[in-house]
């Protein structure tokens, strides 16, 4: 499945996170649903803002099937591009850390030497209550 | 980011409730510590199988529970599994995260080789297959003490899978039989640990430390029930048992919970629950509904991991740059189970005491020493560590390092005894004295309480003589035939000698003389 992973070139107002078809999409090349860019945006936190969105996502998808035209039978998947690369072993030694103060300014919020978050997760709004909104 | 864990996954297997006995409970053997020599891996141990629960009502077929185990153990290295910064359990908060941690962007994570090796010796002493090529895995939710939205783990392929792990459990009415039991070992896989959250209900936060190393152990069941022969049920998981007791309530009330709903015409829904100490039941957990999709990836920043042994070595290579799984086997401490038959073998003594032995820190130390430095039979050490120092190290909730008494007072305790220099009840008094106060030896004790059994053979038959003389009524009883009269003329004349001379021997003479 992941030979099969296309870089999808969507823009999200912030954040510029790609989404990735899941695999229910791969099945044919049937409209993609509401439940599934609701499941999308939800998993991904992007934006399908608009039907362009997710018009351009089933162009995508189509495209990306087109994989399919080759024949892969008993061909082994290429897991990673790095898998003729040595995997580096790291010597068990303390080399880093102690730069709480340093990090700590990256939060918009801090409590002594922690960092707020909100409480749990956010739910994200149903689909009947989401109306076309700026991406936070 | 990336204390490292590992994570053990062990299949369910089955468990019939049916009317066994009175549904009885039962003990669990739980895998010690002694597993690995100071290192923690992740393991998953998969349920035992119950021998009972409770009769079907009249009408009702049976129920069979499917239980596995994920659990995630700490890997005592000095540093994270993919970074450089140290793990430690008590340092301020954030103050052991590098920037890789923080998943800042830029950072990549770069494999420790000690926690490889933990790995794979995990999974060898688990009897697992290892993996000479492992893969790692992105595993994606969105969680504020996840920084970088994806935890690094090894979903598709791990470094170990299949293995197994032998185990004791106490069955029966009153625990009393040893059974031995096994258990598959799915896998067992490296993965990071998230952050630590704490919880400001108060103020509507959540404080965020990302030092990781929270809790050295944690076990998540995932449970289900089934009637046998049908398709398996739906599974909850209940998360972060951090007690095998809590783990045993949780299962069990779990069981329980899913069997009624579903008798009751209800549906078990796949969520995730968390345990009520308190009320000793499961609830669900709001944050975690429905089916969670992960979307897995290959980690694009690591090649696959591969493993050597001696015949694969590639010639030449930097040895710290690969890992021979058959050097590791070689470092692998003897394990419990080797331990355990060479104790049964060397003193003779039953299965059950030697699980009892390796069941406690420094114990079998302590049991070894001992037997060092006492000519007294093995069998007799055994029994006096198993029931006696151990019941007094349970009675005060000691550990056997905070024992008051060594393993030279016990030895010399137990020479004693075995020289009939003091009599089996003297020996008790002694080692609780010793228990209480510290400085004297054994001997001294003894002499000072006076202790010592009578070595006068002579005298004893005088005593014996003279007691029967003056109990004629007793002695009567006892030729008629009841056997217990002769109790009271042991009481007396043990007595008489103040307690200085073994029981056992005065029945021996007086039986002598009155059958004469």
């Amino acid at each position: 499945m992941w030979a099969r992973a296309v870089w999808l070139g969507l823009r999200a107002s912030a954040g510029g996170r790609r989404g990735f078809p899941s695999k229910a999409a791969h099945q044919g090349s049937r409209r993609v649903t509401a439940e599934l860019i609701e499941h999308l945006e939800r998993l991904a936190l992007v934006d399908f803002g608009s039907q362009e969105a997710v018009a351009r996502l089933e162009k995508a998808i189509a495209f990306a099937d087109r994989l399919r035209a080759v024949d892969t039978d008993g061909v082994e998947p290429m897991e990673s591009v790095l898998e003729d690369r040595c995997l580096y072993l790291r010597s068990d030694n303390v080399v880093e850390g102690n730069c709480a103060e340093e990090l700590l300014q990256n939060s918009h919020r801090v409590v002594e030497e922690y960092f707020v978050a909100p409480p749990g997760n956010i739910s994200w709004p149903k689909l009947d209550e989401k109306e076309p909104f700026s991406h936070r | 980011m990336a204390t490292p864990m590992l994570r053990w996954c062990c299949p369910g297997r089955r468990w019939i409730f049916a009317g066994i006995g009175g549904g009885s409970r039962h003990g669990r053997g739980v895998p010690t510590g002694s597993t690995s020599s100071g290192k923690k891996g992740q393991s998953s141990v998969a349920q035992q199988p119950l021998i009972t629960a409770q009769k079907p009502r009249k009408g009702e077929r049976e129920w069979a529970a499917v239980v596995g185990l994920e659990i995630h153990a700490q890997i005592a290295s000095n540093s994270k599994l993919f970074s450089g910064s140290q793990v430690d359990f008590a340092a301020p908060p954030n103050s052991l995260v590098s920037f890789f941690d923080a998943s800042l962007p830029g950072t990549l994570p770069v494999l420790n080789r000690r926690c490889v090796e933990a790995a794979v010796m995990t999974g060898l002493a688990l009897d697992c297959h290892i993996n000479r090529k492992s893969l790692f895995d992105r595993k994606h939710y969105f969680y504020a003490d996840l920084p970088a939205g994806y935890q690094i783990t090894q979903q598709r392929l791990p470094i170990a899978v299949n293995g197994s792990l032998a185990y004791s459990v106490c069955v029966g009415k009153r625990w009393s039989q040893m059974v031995t039991r096994t258990v598959g070992v799915k896998q067992i896989q490296l993965e990071q640990d998230s952050g630590k959250s704490l919880h400001d209900n108060l103020r509507s936060q959540t404080l965020i430390d990302l030092n990781r190393a929270e809790g050295q152990l944690r076990v998540d069941a995932n449970i289900s029930v089934h009637h046998p022969g049908e398709p398996l049920g739906v599974r909850t998981e209940v998360k972060n048992l951090n007690s095998a007791r809590f783990l045993a309530k949780a299962i069990d009330y779990e069981i329980q919970r899913q069997i009624s709903e579903l008798e009751n015409g209800g549906k078990i829904l796949n969520e995730t629950r968390s345990f009520d100490y308190k009320l000793g039941c499961t609830v669900p957990m709001r944050d975690k509904e429905g089916k969670q999709d992960y979307r897995f990836m290959p980690e694009p920043n690591l090649p696959p991991l591969l493993l050597y042994d001696s015949g694969s070595l590639p010639t030449g290579a930097d040895p710290q740059q690969v890992i021979d799984i058959d050097q590791l086997r070689e470092r692998l401490p003897e394990l419990p189970r080797v331990t355990r038959e060479k104790l049964v073998r060397q003193y003779g003594m039953l299965p059950e005491h030697s699980f009892a032995l390796l069941n406690e820190v420094g114990l079998l130390e302590f049991f070894q020493n001992v037997i060092k430095e006492t000519r007294a039979e093995p069998k007799k050490v055994t029994s006096w560590v198993l029931n006696t120092f151990l019941g007094f190290l349970k009675q005060q909730n000691l550990a056997v390092s905070e024992s008051p008494v060594t393993p030279s007072a016990l030895a010399e305790l137990l020479d004693l005894l075995d020289r009939k220099a003091i009599s089996s009840s003297a020996a008790k008094q002694v080692f609780e004295e010793l228990w209480r106060s510290k400085g004297k030896t054994p001997a001294q004790m003894v002499a000072e309480k006076k202790l010592e059994l009578m070595q006068d053979a002579e005298a004893l038959e005088q005593l014996c003589r003279s007691m029967l003389e003056a109990h004629p009524q007793v002695v009567t009883d006892v030729k008629k035939g009841n056997p217990r009269a002769i109790n009271k003329l042991i009481g007396l004349v043990r007595r008489a000698t103040l307690g200085r001379a073994d029981p056992t021997v005065i029945k021996e003479v007086l039986e002598r003389q009155l059958s004469s």
